[in-house]
């Protein structure tokens, strides 16, 4: 190729992308269909997270609209979804352009929270300045005062650390009054947001309980081996082992653990016990296993939800954020249904109404979802919900835990 | 000819500055993502051009100047925090430079590398071990546009600082030893001096860049804002723009930076696989850099003028 043909290759490319870019330009239009963004890390380090959990329910989401004909408006009146999606990269820098983009120069009529919580952290002032409502399915509570009060249409929907411990603590204290369990906790964590919270609330709510916490190391991102950690935990004598892990790191602690025969009456890793992949992973050897989040098996709404999941995406939910993304959409499409495009009285209505959805009747309390599965266990194949205990619903917590095989 | 340059540069400068004026709020994002590159690239390219010492370090300063924002935020005015910020940059540059520039080529790549992964461990470590936190917010009220002509100064300080190297007596030694190190150190060059201080001049430009932009992002913990990504983009723009030329690094930021704006909008799904196409394109194509292309254009033109003389 001589320099001539290459430049005008060049010219060419540059030409077509600045073509592009003004058709990209969002025009002003009659009203034809109802049009929702979202950016998402399709790539990179968060890709993983955001393709297992975000991505799957809101596509499967936009096809459930679509087969109900559209989004119903309070008159009545039925529009079709247009989507559009823009990749993160992974990047803060280009989530939050992302939004900018979506919300001043494609002026779509609703924003899709972004995966995780430092990402939706990222981004909760913008949809406060732009005036979008923000439901924040795959983050937890941030620990700020007035939270409600400086971004007020913001909803944070996968319950708080102090949440998690306490309902830990209520689903073990019964097993340690009557002395099946010693009350001794082993407790690893990994040097991450997630596992820096959760376990500072784990930790304030073992002291409260009464609980022995004898071992409580951090161990950084990316670590391989746990032979090490599980043997200290072993040989400290805790009868109840906690793990706040991210999935890879679970799979591991899980494998080694079974490896080296250690069954503690009760084991529970982080995130990642409670995806489906996790069960057939093990052989099945699962039963008995804790961990975060949890579902209603019992539920009809939840055994659509999955099957419909199965049917679109070839691939089972996971029992915790999952469902809860799911729901949170049903939340949104009922308060347009109720209150229109208007973005104000659409935070409005989400902020004190009354949803119906897969996860049953829901209703936000200063803006968070607290009423919901915060601990589950594998029991018969299922990941289901045990704690809050006194939750309709909720399993009994089998303790001890069986053998692995 | 040197006027005529000068006027050039103040008239983009100018024009540049009033850039954000009648542009929405995701126009400004966009400047600033673009400027930011700019700055990042230049900068990298004033240690890397000359020195031809490749650095990945890139994204540890980037960090650092965010995380300083981070920390400050509630404590001091934010013109207070950059100086911080800069100074800690400084101080970190000169550490690691003492340190590591003695290391030749290939291992310099690896240990900067490396250190972008160290210092994102060690802060980590001390927030989890000392704070029992990771995540800090940033609660300072900073307009995108305002953000936007910070970076812009930056640039401009970049870019002069640059011009200024490549016409003093500093140019010509560090040219000197991107050429060849031990020639340059029997012509009386202090050779590690002269690294160390392009060294800790990128780094303190890199830092700031890095501290300008955090309030953008509200939140941060270290793998947000240790993402290697930065120094890999970085590396590649001024690579594609020519990291040897005063201008090289701008124009091929620029590009680069609307063509992978565009991909993420218009193929969000294909993205990662059209930027490795476009990697292995920018080193088959234009190994030498894009301006490059304009001498050997001038050549041929020349070539051709004489043989039409003859």
């Amino acid at each position: 190729m001589d320099f001539k043909r290459r430049g005008l290759l060049a010219v060419t490319a540059a030409c077509a992308l600045a073509l592009t870019s003004v058709a990209g330009m969002a025009m002003a239009q009659d009203r034809t269909s109802v049009r929702i963004g979202y950016a998402v890390s399709k790539t990179g380090v968060n890709a993983a997270g955001a393709n297992t959990t975000t991505i799957p329910n809101y596509e499967l989401w936009a096809k459930d609209v679509e087969a109900a004909d559209g989004l119903t408006l309070p008159d009545g009146s039925k529009l079709p979804l247009e989507i559009i999606a823009y990749d993160d990269r992974s990047a803060t820098e280009d989530l939050v352009r992302s939004v900018e983009r979506l919300a001043r120069q494609d002026e779509v009529d609703f924003i899709l929270a972004p995966w995780g919580t430092g990402f939706n952290l990222a981004v909760a002032p913008l949809f406060a300045r732009f005036g979008y409502p923000q439901l924040a399915g795959t983050s937890v509570v941030p620990n700020i005062d007035g939270l409600s009060d400086r971004w007020p249409n913001s909803f944070w929907l996968l319950g708080s650390s102090e949440a998690y411990a306490h309902a830990l603590v209520d689903v073990l204290q019964p097993a340690v009054n009557s002395g099946e369990l010693n009350g001794k906790v082993a407790m690893i964590s990994i040097a991450d947001g997630f596992g820096i919270e959760l376990s500072a609330g784990a930790r304030d709510a073992f002291e409260e309980a009464g609980f022995d916490l004898v071992m409580d190391k951090t161990y950084p991102l990316g670590t391989q081996d746990f032979a090490t950690l599980l043997q200290e935990a072993e040989a400290s004598g805790a009868d109840i082992f906690v793990a706040y892990s991210y999935p890879g790191d679970t799979f591991a602690i899980t494998a080694q653990s079974k490896l080296s025969s250690y069954n503690p009456k009760v084991f529970h890793p982080g995130v990642g016990t409670n995806f489906p992949i996790y069960a057939p992973m093990n052989d099945g050897n699962v039963e008995g296993v804790m961990s975060l989040g949890g579902i209603d098996a019992n539920s009809q709404a939840i055994q659509d939800y999955r099957a419909r999941h199965v049917a679109l995406l070839e691939k089972e939910p996971d029992s915790w954020a999952s469902p809860v993304i799911y729901a949170s959409l049903q939340m949104l499409q009922q308060a347009i249904g109720r209150k229109g495009l208007d973005r104000e009285a659409v935070s409005e209505e989400l902020a004190s109404g009354t949803f119906d959805t897969i996860l049953g009747s829901i209703s936000l309390e200063e803006n968070q979802l607290k009423d919901m599965w915060y601990i589950g266990q594998w029991q018969d194949g299922l990941f289901v919900g045990i704690s809050p205990t006194d939750k309709p619903g909720a399993a009994d917590a089998t303790i001890p835990k069986p053998d692995w095989n | 000819m040197k006027t005529f340059g000068i006027l050039t540069f103040l008239v983009l400068a100018v024009g540049m500055a009033v850039l954000p004026l009648g542009i929405g709020d995701y126009g400004h994002g966009v400047l600033v993502g673009m400027m930011s590159y700019i700055v990042l690239a230049s900068a990298w390219a004033l240690f890397s051009g000359p020195t031809r010492y490749v650095s990945l370090a890139t994204v540890a300063f980037f960090g650092i100047g965010a995380y300083t924002v981070a920390v400050l935020a509630d404590h001091l005015p934010f013109g207070a925090i950059l100086v911080v910020a800069g100074s800690i940059g400084l101080c970190v540059a000169l550490l690691v430079g003492l340190a590591t520039l003695r290391l030749a080529g290939i291992y310099f790549v690896i240990f900067s590398f490396g250190l972008a992964e160290l210092v994102r461990q060690l802060i980590t470590w001390f927030e989890t071990s000392v704070n029992h936190t990771l995540g800090r917010y940033i609660f300072i009220e900073v307009s995108t546009a305002q953000i936007y002509w910070m970076l812009l100064g930056l640039g401009i300080i970049t870019l002069g600082l640059r011009w200024w190297i490549g016409n003093s007596r500093l140019g010509l030694a560090v040219n000197a030893i991107g050429d060849d190190e031990t020639v340059a150190r029997h012509a009386g060059v202090n050779v590690t001096g002269v690294k160390l201080a392009l060294f800790a001049v990128s780094s303190v430009l890199i830092t700031l860049a890095g501290a300008i932009q955090a309030p953008r992002w509200t939140y941060v913990e270290p793998s947000i804002v240790f993402n290697p990504t930065i120094s890999f983009m970085t590396l590649v723009m001024a690579l594609l723009g020519g990291p040897g030329r005063l201008w090289g690094p701008v124009a091929g930021a620029v590009p680069l930076y609307f063509l992978f704006e565009w991909i993420a909008t218009r193929f969000p799904d294909q993205n990662a696989i059209i930027l490795g196409l476009v990697f292995v394109a920018i080193v088959f194509l234009v190994p030498g850099g894009l301006l490059s292309l304009i001498d050997k254009w001038r050549a041929r033109a020349r070539a051709a003028g004489e043989q039409a003389h003859a």
